[in-house]
């Protein structure tokens, strides 16, 4: 079999590599709050106080029929099936900011239940297809 | 037999092969730009600008497996000492730079349009910008550190430790929530990309996986031809 020698650079390696996953793990760990991209409107509603000044992200699906125009400002609501949030925003949206699609809001709370947007991402999901397919699966709905 | 390949035989081999891989190449790449750019559909909701699809996913595997290539072969070099690995992996690294710096900035083309914005620092995003600086680590300590001993230990310690990175970008997508959407091909469940837009989709990896394997023997010659002249017969 192999030597006294690789042994030890073996057991020497894989002694430096696990310490590295394990920094790795540990400050991801702790960053957690700062890597994850957005928080669901569920996670907003568990915090223990909200902080209006802090610019914060919220994500999920924009709720079926709840997009509204006014003149200069557009309100919908976002949803991850638990919990809702309502979002107001004025300026452009980006092409795939629809009803039913994902949707990343950046911007304030106002309280809980209010969100004032100041950037609006669209998060669109794995599925890619032509739009005849898209047809046919609907209609078979 | 693997420790000692004489530099003669092999570049008698290595030195043709590059015809006939560029020959292959131009005529898959040209099927596959012919199927990406005209022949496959638009998207239900993205329309045309899925096509940046074709080139963003084929580049981001093909940095990906580049560096897992180069971390295993590194792996070899540390334990085993298999010293002809060591000209392989420092002739990887730079198709798989190229590609990696491809599929950031295709990403970032593609972000534009569909999400709104060309930047944001998701995990999925963050963790690839990592991944490019871990090759340029690698790429200049081969250069800083030339003709040292101690070259193929350094080179193949920041690789290994880089590999750590690969499941993290892999798995970024679901450990945390992303702008980024999440994996549409998997081996365990059904592929989310309709049947018309995988044709393309295969066609341009197979393309992008030629044209870094030339990549790599033009430098790979390029380093046995230095060896040759420093008058060596053996790695």
């Amino acid at each position: 079999m192999y030597g006294k020698k690789v042994k030890l650079r073996l057991l020497f390696l894989s002694f430096i590599f696990l310490i590295v996953v394990l920094s790795v793990f540990l400050i991801l760990k702790s960053l957690e709050e700062n890597v994850v991209y957005f928080n669901s409107p569920t996670e907003i509603k568990n915090l223990p106080e909200i902080d209006s000044k802090k610019r914060i992200r919220v994500g999920g699906m924009v709720k079926e029929e709840t997009i509204k125009l006014n003149q200069n400002q557009i309100r919908f609501v976002i949803t991850d099936f638990k919990n809702e949030i309502n979002v107001t925003y004025s300026g452009a949206v980006p092409n795939l900011f629809s009803e039913g699609k994902g949707v990343v809001a950046e911007g304030y709370l106002k309280d809980r239940n209010f969100f004032n947007a100041k950037k609006i991402l669209a998060k669109h999901d794995e599925n890619y297809m032509p739009p005849e397919v898209k047809e046919a699966l609907e209609a078979t709905k | 037999m693997l420790k000692n390949f004489e530099p003669n035989k092999i570049f008698s081999i290595t030195s043709k092969a590059p015809k006939y891989i560029l020959f292959i190449f131009i005529i898959v790449i040209s099927i596959g730009l012919l199927e990406a750019l005209i022949i496959s559909p638009e998207d239900y909701i993205q329309s045309h600008s899925v096509r940046i699809m074709y080139v963003h996913v084929p580049s981001a595997w093909i940095s990906l497996g580049t560096f897992s290539t180069i971390a295993i072969l590194s792996f070899a070099i540390i334990i085993f000492k298999i010293k002809s690995f060591v000209l392989i992996a420092k002739s990887l690294a730079p198709a798989g730079l190229v590609f990696n710096i491809i599929a950031l900035v295709t990403g970032s083309i593609w972000g534009k349009p569909t999400w709104g914005t060309w930047w944001a620092w998701d995990a999925r995003i963050t963790s690839m910008l990592i991944l490019a600086l871990f090759y340029i680590i690698y790429i200049l300590a081969w250069r800083i550190y030339d003709g040292s001993e101690k070259v193929d230990k350094l080179t193949s310690l920041i690789a290994i430790l880089g590999a750590i990175n690969v499941p993290i970008i892999k798995y970024s997508v679901d450990w945390w929530s992303t702008l980024h959407q999440p994996a549409s091909i998997s081996i365990f469940s059904k592929t989310s990309i309709h049947t018309s837009m995988m044709i393309p989709l295969t066609l341009m990896t197979a393309a992008f996986a030629l044209f870094s394997i030339l990549i790599f023997l033009m430098k790979y010659n390029t380093e046995l031809i230095k060896i040759k002249n420093k008058g060596l017969d053996r790695l």
